[in-house]
């Protein structure tokens, strides 16, 4: 084995301090004179978990980020290539662990196409609702945690978890668990509807859209949202696609590409939605694109509600336990609220997979941070990072 | 998209040097893959980036693989001298198959909304030759991931700009990815039903010790 | 010297009342922990949801989230403590002020829970710094928090100020720091802090 101690000197030397300031010498290194070195996190009230940033300041104005990450690395790769494909299942849910639902998801479709597998019609219909729901949950919260790192400490959180705790009642009494939901399986899904639950999520559906007409009344036009956020942290159409950013981080820049139009998995071709982009690429845009998406989640909600078929929800012929597909390889990938969350699986025709790779949304839409956070203030930088939507879950896995 | 026949037949077409191999994927119903050497792995990303049938803009997931070096017994025959005379005598020849890395990228397009296009690089070996070209130049999504495949695989990227370990801390000697990687043993007595728990406490407890 | 019960419900009467300094100091103490708001993983969103309007940990005195380890008296241990965040978790701990008390909330933070297996993954907090609660849970629900606070509490009112087992933070000898881990080559150094925390011994029937 090859020594690589000595191969890479870090940059900014990444393990001296968990919080607060310090002062570089001028003499030394990289940091000149005039410049601060700080680092932010990974116990810091805006940084969204255990991330890190190193940051160098000139006064107050951004001039290098760094991201340090793994605070939260807990081996979940390697842990799968232990355990069985069905077992995997509940450590998704704790990937990104606002929406377990649409993990599961990614999950499950990584193995069907690696085995061949197509659920019941009711199975759709349920994941596409499930998955929606988490949708409206996780972009209630996102906008929530903004404003509240926006200095709009509590009240627009407050509404946005008065409004997640209503979806997760429905997803309790579908799952059984508040959070970790542990509920599609390839093949189907795990259990059917409870008695009842479609009346009670058409009644939360017809709801949301009054939250979001709150929600809209008191933010898109405040002042102080539209002066933070509004020309602050721009990513350019040609870096975000350059540097793989995915979902509304992507949309927000312009460019067009919903995986459920352009992968059409699921059933997601039978519904009508639109796909809402930004124009600047600013925090202000990528705020907006979660809200109206969620005006396009309720559309696709109302119409998934409307005719759910009867059936079975399980594939009977799907043996979950002692599942061994044959040798191979597969990606799977849906448009998770974050971006892109894709499963890379690889058989060697045992029980567990030979290789097992999640493709983070969050960690990937970091790539551009510096470019969006160099020249901007320090205070920004929290916008534009809650801007981006990360759960470091799914950042570091 | 373009079969990947014609694709690496487009390719070898401007750029004859590249070697390139396409790697039949087991499960028939989702794409084979193209392997191309480290030396010519940025041109061809850059091909593929460029080419206005394909553009394929967007590398979605870059992913190591690690397939360790395997032993094969086999049976050859071997003439031998005994007691003056030839005879042919049956022995069982360990030959080693050198394992590698693999380095896996999904590309896909999202001008013109089509992909997956699978790229593979490999290693040498799993010991020293443990290099492949960056693809970063081409594709600033790469960054986090190859030095993720740095910090668990222990595979070098020519040409990364900022090849430093991502999850775990500097310092850190490892390469837990690998399949031969020995974790820590800090496996402690736990009541727990999990097996593979208990097992591991076993170990960390030798039954001579604690005998009484 | 107690007050007899007829005259402390006589001064009360008058509007006076009596109490030992000691269950007043306890009751005040109980009453308002001030919690490090840090969160580390999954069970940190549940915390959240403790303290927004429908759990609503206010009601029990404990909703001030400090951003700073100095004016925190209650760290919630909330999620999976990584071996590269641990160091950092038991250095915020000496940061904050003696009386100073720890919650291990889920799985994770007991024992590594469904992440015990993971090379980077500490199986339980209780290896370098002491806790007072366990919340077992993957994630534990707002009310089983609630609840843990709610024992935290019972733990605090019993406290006595003077004794032989009078809290640490009424102990001279005792400054409340635990030594920080260091970051070695394939793993923490020390594994654990052998004055909090020994492995249980296994003892074997002979076979």
């Amino acid at each position: 084995m090859v020594d690589f101690a000595s191969a890479n000197e870090p940059v900014v030397s990444p393990l001296e301090m968990p919080t607060g300031f310090h002062f570089t010498p001028s003499s030394e290194g990289t940091v000149g004179e005039g410049l601060l070195e700080v680092s932010m996190g990974p116990q810091h009230p805006s940084t969204h978990g255990v991330f890190r940033m190193d940051l160098v300041l000139d006064g107050e104005t951004v001039v290098r980020l760094k991201p340090v990450f793994g605070y939260l690395h807990r081996n979940h790769e390697k842990i799968a290539e232990t355990i069985t494909y069905l077992a995997s299942i509940p450590y998704t849910d704790r990937l990104d662990y606002f929406c377990s639902l649409t993990n599961n998801w990614a999950y499950v479709l990584a193995v069907e196409k690696l085995a061949g597998i197509t659920p019941p019609e009711r199975a759709e219909y349920i994941r596409v609702i499930a998955a929606e729901l988490t949708r409206l949950q996780n972009h209630a919260c996102m906008m929530g945690f903004l404003t509240q790192d926006l200095g709009a400490m509590g009240t627009p959180l407050m509404y946005a978890f008065r409004e997640r705790e209503k979806i997760l009642d429905l997803v309790e009494a579908l799952t059984g668990a508040r959070m970790m939901c542990n509920y599609f399986r390839f093949g189907g899904c795990r259990t059917d509807l409870p008695a009842g639950w479609l009346e009670q999520t058409r009644q939360v559906v017809a709801h949301f859209p009054h939250f979001l007409d709150e929600f809209e009344s008191l933010l898109i036009t405040n002042e102080i949202l539209m002066a933070r956020t509004q020309g602050v942290g721009v990513l350019p159409r040609e870096l975000a696609i350059n540097a793989s950013a995915t979902g509304p981080v992507l949309r927000g820049s312009g460019v067009d590409y919903d995986l459920r139009k352009v992968d059409h998995y699921g059933i997601y071709d039978r519904f009508e939605f639109r796909v809402p982009l930004g124009d600047h690429g600013d925090c202000y845009d990528r705020f907006m694109i979660r809200l109206l998406e969620m005006r396009e989640s309720i559309k696709i909600l109302n119409a998934a509600l409307k005719d759910v078929p009867e059936g079975p929800v399980m594939d009977p012929k799907i043996k979950i336990r002692n599942f061994k597909p044959k040798s191979g390889e597969a990606y799977g990938r849906i448009e998770g609220p974050k971006g892109e969350l894709g499963f890379y699986l690889i058989s060697d025709g045992s029980t567990n997979p030979y290789r097992y790779r999640i493709r983070p949304p969050s960690l990937i839409n970091l790539t551009a941070l510096e470019d969006m956070c160099i020249g901007q203030k320090i205070a920004d930088v929290v916008v534009i990072l809650g801007s981006i939507d990360i759960v470091l879950g799914e950042v570091d896995r | 998209m373009e079969s990947l026949e014609l694709i690496r037949d487009r390719i070898l077409s401007a750029l004859p040097q590249a070697q390139l191999e396409i790697v039949p994927n087991g499960s028939a119903n989702n794409p084979a893959s193209l392997r191309v050497d480290a030396a010519h792995a940025l041109a061809v990303a850059q091909f593929l980036r460029d080419d206005p049938a394909l553009r394929l803009d967007y590398a979605s997931n870059v992913t190591g693989i690690d397939c360790p070096d395997v032993v094969k017994p086999e049976k050859v025959k071997i003439t031998r001298e005994y007691q003056g005379q030839s005879i042919e005598v049956e022995e069982t020849v360990q030959t080693k198959i050198p394992g590698y890395f693999e380095v896996v990228y999904h590309l896909y397009s999202m001008a013109l909304k089509h992909g997956p296009l699978v790229l593979r690089q490999r290693t040498g070996n799993r010991s020293d030759q443990i290099e492949v070209a960056s693809l970063t130049p081409i594709y600033r999504g790469a960054e986090f991931q190859e030095r993720e495949v740095y910090d668990l695989f222990g595979v070098r990227f020519q040409g990364h700009r900022d090849l430093r370990r991502l999850l775990m801390w500097e310092g850190f000697q490892d390469f837990p990815m690998r399949k031969d990687y020995v974790e820590p043993d800090d496996y402690e007595y736990e009541p727990t039903p999990h097996n593979e728990v208990l097992d591991k406490t076993r170990r960390h407890y030798p039954p001579e010790v604690n005998h009484g | 010297m107690a007050v007899d019960e007829a005259l402390r419900d006589e001064l009360r009467r008058q509007g006076i009342v009596t109490i030992q300094l000691e269950t007043l100091y306890n009751w005040g103490r109980k009453n308002s922990l001030w919690p490090l708001g840090f969160g580390l993983a999954c069970c940190a969103i549940e915390m959240i949801a403790a303290s927004m309007a429908r759990f609503d940990l206010s009601r029990f005195g404990a909703e001030v989230f400090r951003p700073s380890p100095r004016q925190a008296d209650l760290m919630i241990v909330a999620g999976t403590v990584t071996k590269k965040m641990a160091p950092q978790v038991v250095r915020l701990f000496n940061q904050m002020p003696e009386p100073k008390y720890v919650i291990a909330m889920g799985a994770c933070a007991i024992s590594g829970g469904p992440f015990k297996q993971g090379y980077n993954v500490l199986k339980g907090i209780d290896r370098y710094i002491p806790v007072d609660v366990h919340i077992p849970g993957c994630p534990p629900r707002p009310e089983a928090l609630i609840h843990g606070l709610m024992l935290l509490q019972r733990k605090i009112a019993g406290q006595k100020l003077t004794g032989p087992d009078r809290p640490s933070h009424l102990r001279a000898d005792e400054n409340g720091e635990f030594p920080v881990p260091a970051f070695g080559a394939h793993d923490l150094e020390p594994a654990q802090n052998q004055s909090v925390w020994q492995p249980p011994k296994l003892v074997r029937e002979p076979v």
